[in-house]
């Protein structure tokens, strides 16, 4: 007879699929929870053991077994499938996303458990026990094999975790509708109802897999080195946030703003020189830096009281106050009660704000590849600065690579100058980035700060002084001044990167 | 007249044709016709007789007709010279002409006029104006203005759509060849000996304002040709630089190459560029427009203003001028007896309104000739989706080169709002060569065939704009500007309708020839300069 072996081949695709969700659900709950031990311990713990609550319950499954197991089959797709959409989707939100992980893993690792003592029992009849309980095994601890060396050669890098879990997803529902011809025989009743139920949820999971294509493009899976973990178009900018061994990342509009591994040599550079430059600073500005790693560093001053924050994009801010690798890595600083956020447009809230002039300010905004960001970098933008700042206070701005944008570097450093602020440029190296520069500045005459505080892990005297000596390849070039009326940076800047794409 | 009928005579049937076929009858957001209350015009045209109680007369020195930018201008030149005893009549319920301006819960947005370039030093008055408004921050090496960035429009200014792709700038370089590119460099060429040129007095051949360029005989020779001969003369044939000399002449003017006298179509391209090979002086912009100047000169006059008050009858009298007036209602008859009248409104409406023209109008008001425009305003939720990628990014001035209209300008911009609800003004002028028959056409047109235009025409480049448009507003110009045709710059009519009618003397940009800001405020002072010496003379 032809049902055995074709059933065995169901055996080692269901048993694939129930690795993968397993391996799916502790990729993703690393990525975002951090510390994989812990994650992938307690993940396979929980499924094994939900396995073996699914093996006890079948006992309970007295009739129509070929039936249960085609209904049981569509559960674990569903579950299966959707489980990374739906850990995906709940990112943001950590105590959703513990609910939505734990339930999924046992409710799949119950599912699971119940389909192989299913599949020994409809088979019993047809098959020798001694060789049917070697054949089933077998043939399920060889779809392990597969799975665990398939899922990272093969699933995540040219799949992703979304479509990989889609995808298997619709395997099983395929199982499930296959198994309506292959069990027929001992399905007892009407079959059509279960087929069309596999069809259906094999039709909701390939729109799903449509669909995923809007949330990340294929496309988008492949610029990125890294998984994506979050992806989202805001009304101001698409995020994505991305993991890989070594870290995770953030980028805007495609644009790499941190790397976790080397984010803290640009943050310690951009703000403990203007920092100690305004002394003891009270009041501090922030325009820009919605990731919140300049507060982090700004309140390792004991003497701040407040931190105004503006950032254009409240699902920037909210993203780095709850999403759990963002919240770590900024050390939880927008909840800090001397952190007031807004979300507005900072060359808009300069112009109406009548704030009490700032002791400091850090300005951490995007490159400058668009006019609207441009607008950030003009000279009527520092005059407002200026105007919102004390004749003595330290202001530090991020100013593009002195090295791949030469013309972009000096123009905020001459404008910067144009616009009333004495200028001291200085640039340090970020792995991720290249060379990156910076200028600090004040509204008078200032020497460079000499002794930034104890306990950072890049900075100290030596570095703080080198990072004001720039080398020859990186020297001044004559510039024109960026005004709003001709944004001359917006044009250097992507003269100067096009020639990098 | 049926929706493909509208569409094919404002847009072309070609657009006609698609649209029609896309949709039957969209639906269009809210909205009305705003402004220029035209029935009462008309009813003063109709000839409207009032009898004045006579405890409603009171006596003025000065009284200024009209509250456009000419007749503020002359208040504000009357009340700087601190002299203060005048009234000045507007028949709006607001100040400012075709330089007004609106704003809703988003911005404040131009209903006409939208900018000013940087003056040059020599205009003197125009830049104290801009200096009493906080505009000007001081002089540079050369003595010429300098203005505060944040009034200076903000980059990037122009883009223009063509087959499907936005370019950056106005002139379209996407696709041109070598003749295009030569024969554009010719141009320029022509426009930088002009711009040099001096003439043995060591004025300029085109500056602002007019009353200040060159009468030589070289420079005014150039009025007896249409600015298309001009360019026929010289070779001027690529088809990209001739729409956008076209472009320039009805940008400014309302009017096509053929129609426009080239000495106007030079003067657009010579008169703002300080010296050869510079860019034109920067433009001086704010998100109402010049609603934003207008909204300055009423405020330092305010207390001399009447809105709302149209005279409608002078009556020169042997010591001065008597005034009949009325509100919008044509109710509450007021009488002025005044020594001198500054007439700041166009000389069409001067034939129904001075009493010697009713029988013997002067021939040279028929000469003045004025083009019709439409503006819409458009109030939408959120920008338009980019549609390419390597599209050029919205800009402040934004142009069609397939399409009767002048584009749209954006509100936003000059603020540095880059996201979120905007407003658009949308210009289209009617160029029409019978001046009557375009606004016939313009005001036959009502609310529902002006939004279908305007969103018909908006919707080529923005696919998604009928979807965004949270309300329309449609202002009708019916006489929006003088048309500097042939001949007209330098012929006798300009000339002789800036002469004075016995006590009255006349302020309005038509005495310029061409309506820009800076013409009406030159008119607007002169007119304010000649009654101030008449009066000192008078009292001496």
């Amino acid at each position: 007879m032809k049902r055995p072996p074709l059933l065995f081949l169901n055996v080692l695709i269901v048993a694939t699929c129930g690795l993968i969700y397993e391996l799916l659900a502790g990729t993703l709950a690393s990525y975002v929870l951090g510390d994989s031990v812990t994650q992938f311990s307690l993940i396979i713990g929980i499924y094994l053991f939900a396995m073996g609550v699914g093996s006890w319950l079948s006992r309970f499954i007295e009739t129509g077994l070929a039936r249960r197991f085609v209904d049981i089959e569509l559960a674990v797709a569903i579950l299966g499938g959707f489980s990374a959409p739906l850990l995906f989707l709940s990112f943001a939100r950590v105590s959703y996303f513990y609910a939505v992980l734990y339930f999924i893993v046992f409710a799949i690792g119950v599912f699971v458990g119940l389909e192989i003592p299913l599949l020994l029992r409809i088979l019993k009849d047809e098959v020798e026990f001694k060789e049917l309980v070697s054949r089933v095994l077998a043939f399920d601890y060889i779809g392990a094999l597969l799975a665990s060396i398939l899922f990272p050669i093969l699933f995540v890098p040219k799949l992703g975790l979304v479509r990989t879990s889609l995808i298997f997803g619709m395997l099983n529902a395929g199982v499930a509708l296959w198994g309506t011809w292959l069990l027929r025989p001992l399905i007892k009743g009407r079959i059509t109802g279960l087929r069309v139920r596999s069809i259906v949820v094999l039709v909701l999971l390939l729109v799903a897999l449509v669909k995923a294509n809007t949330l990340t493009s294929l496309a988008e899976d492949e610029m990125f080195a890294d998984e994506i973990v979050y992806a989202k178009d805001t009304p101001y900018q698409r995020i994505v946030i991305t993991r890989g061994r070594a870290g995770f990342q953030l980028f805007l509009n495609g644009n790499l703003q941190f790397s976790s591994t080397d984010e803290y040599r640009y943050h310690e550079a951009l703000v403990h020189p203007a920092m100690l430059l305004a002394n003891n600073p009270r009041r501090v500005l922030v325009l820009g830096g919605g990731d919140g790693l300049a507060l982090r560093e700004i309140l390792k001053y004991p003497s701040v009281e407040r931190i105004t924050l503006v950032d254009l994009d409240p699902d920037m801010t909210r993203l780095s106050t709850r999403f759990p690798l963002l919240a770590e890595l900024n050390k939880h600083s927008f909840e800090n009660p001397r952190v007031q956020v807004i979300n507005e447009d900072a060359f808009i809230w300069l112009e109406r704000t009548t704030d009490e002039p700032y002791d400091a300010a850090i300005v951490d905004f995007p490159d400058p590849n668009s006019f609207s960001l441009g607008k950030l970098y003009t000279t009527r933008f520092y005059r407002l600065l200026r105007n919102r700042v004390t004749e003595t206070a330290g202001v530090s701005v991020q100013a593009t690579s002195p090295m791949f944008a030469r013309n972009s570097y000096w123009c905020i450093v001459r404008t910067l100058e144009a616009a009333g602020f004495v200028v001291k440029p200085y640039y340090t190296a970020v792995p991720s980035f290249g060379l990156w520069g910076f200028a600090l500045a004040r509204s008078s005459p200032f020497e460079i700060p000499a002794k930034p505080p104890d306990g950072l892990r890049f900075l100290d005297e030596q570095t703080l002084a080198a990072m004001f000596r720039l080398s020859k390849d990186i020297e001044p070039v004559p510039v024109e001044i960026n005004r709003l009326d001709n944004q001359a940076l917006v044009r250097y800047y992507e003269g100067e990167w096009k020639r990098f794409e | 007249m049926n929706r493909r009928e509208i569409l094919a005579a404002f847009l072309g049937l070609p657009v006609a044709l698609a649209a029609c076929r896309e949709s039957k009858t969209p639906s269009l957001p809210p909205g009305e016709i705003v402004g220029a209350s035209d029935i009462f015009g008309h009813r003063l045209r109709d000839g409207l007789r009032v009898d004045v109680p006579s405890d409603a007369w009171s006596d003025v020195p000065v009284v200024i007709v009209g509250g456009g930018v000419a007749g503020l201008t002359a208040a504000w030149h009357l009340q700087r010279s601190g002299f203060e005893d005048f009234v000045l009549l507007e028949l709006e319920q607001a100040p400012g002409g075709t330089a007004r301006s609106g704003s809703n819960r988003v911005i404040s947005f131009p209903w006409g006029a939208h900018y000013i370039p940087a003056p040059m030093k020599e205009n003197t008055a125009l830049i104290s104006l801009l200096d009493e408004m906080g505009v000007v921050e001081g002089k540079d090496k050369e003595g010429e203005p300098i203005i505060a960035e944040q009034f200076l429009c903000r980059d990037p200014e122009e883009r223009l759509f063509y087959k499907g792709r936005w370019y950056e700038g106005l002139y379209l370089h996407a696709g041109a060849n070598s003749d295009d590119q030569q024969q554009l460099e010719k141009f320029n060429a022509e426009i930088n000996r002009w711009v040099a040129w001096r003439d043995p007095k060591g004025r300029r051949a085109f500056t602002l304002p007019v009353s200040a360029c060159s009468d030589d005989a070289e420079v005014t020779a150039l009025d007896r040709l249409s600015m298309a001969e001009w360019m026929n003369q010289r070779g001027f044939v690529s088809p990209r630089l001739r729409w956008y000399v076209n472009y320039a002449c009805r940008d400014d003017y309302g009017m096509t190459l053929e129609q426009t006298s080239a000495w106007a179509g030079l003067f657009y391209f010579c008169a703002r560029v300080l010296r050869p090979n510079v860019e034109s002086q920067s433009l001086i912009t704010w998100p109402e427009g010049n609603g934003r100047l207008v909204n300055h000169l009423y405020d330092k006059t305010r207390s001399r203003i009447q809105l709302d008050r149209a005279a409608i009858e002078l009556i020169p009298t042997s010591t001065g001028c008597d005034l009949v007036t009325l509100d919008q209602q044509g109710k509450a008859p007021r009488g002025f007896h005044a020594k001198y009248v500054i007439f700041a409104a166009p000389q069409f409406m001067a034939r129904y309104l001075i009493r010697p023209y009713h029988e013997n109008p002067p021939p040279h008001i028929a000469e003045l000739q004025f083009g019709s425009w439409m503006v819409a305003n458009l109030t939408l939720k959120d920008r338009p989706k980019q549609n390419a990628q390597r599209d050029f990014p919205l800009a402040w001035d934004n142009v069609f080169y397939e399409s009767e209209s002048l584009g749209y300008v954006v509100a936003t911009h000059q603020r540095g709002i880059d996201r979120g609800p905007t407003v658009f003004t949308y210009y289209y002028p009617l160029c029409d060569e019978n001046a009557p028959a375009a606004r016939t056409r313009l005001l036959e047109t009502d609310w529902r065939g002006w939004a279908d235009v305007a969103l018909t025409d908006l919707s080529r480049a923005h696919t998604d704009i009928r979807n965004l448009v949270e309300r329309l507003d449609v202002m009708r110009w019916g006489h929006a500007m003088i048309r500097p045709r042939t001949g007209f710059m330098w012929g006798q009519a300009r000339r002789e309708a800036a002469k004075p009618f016995r006590s009255i003397y006349f302020a309005h940009s038509e005495l310029s020839g061409v309506a820009l800001f800076e013409e009406a405020f030159d008119n607007g002072l002169r007119a304010a300069a000649e009654v101030i010496t008449r009066l000192a003379s008078s009292s001496s």
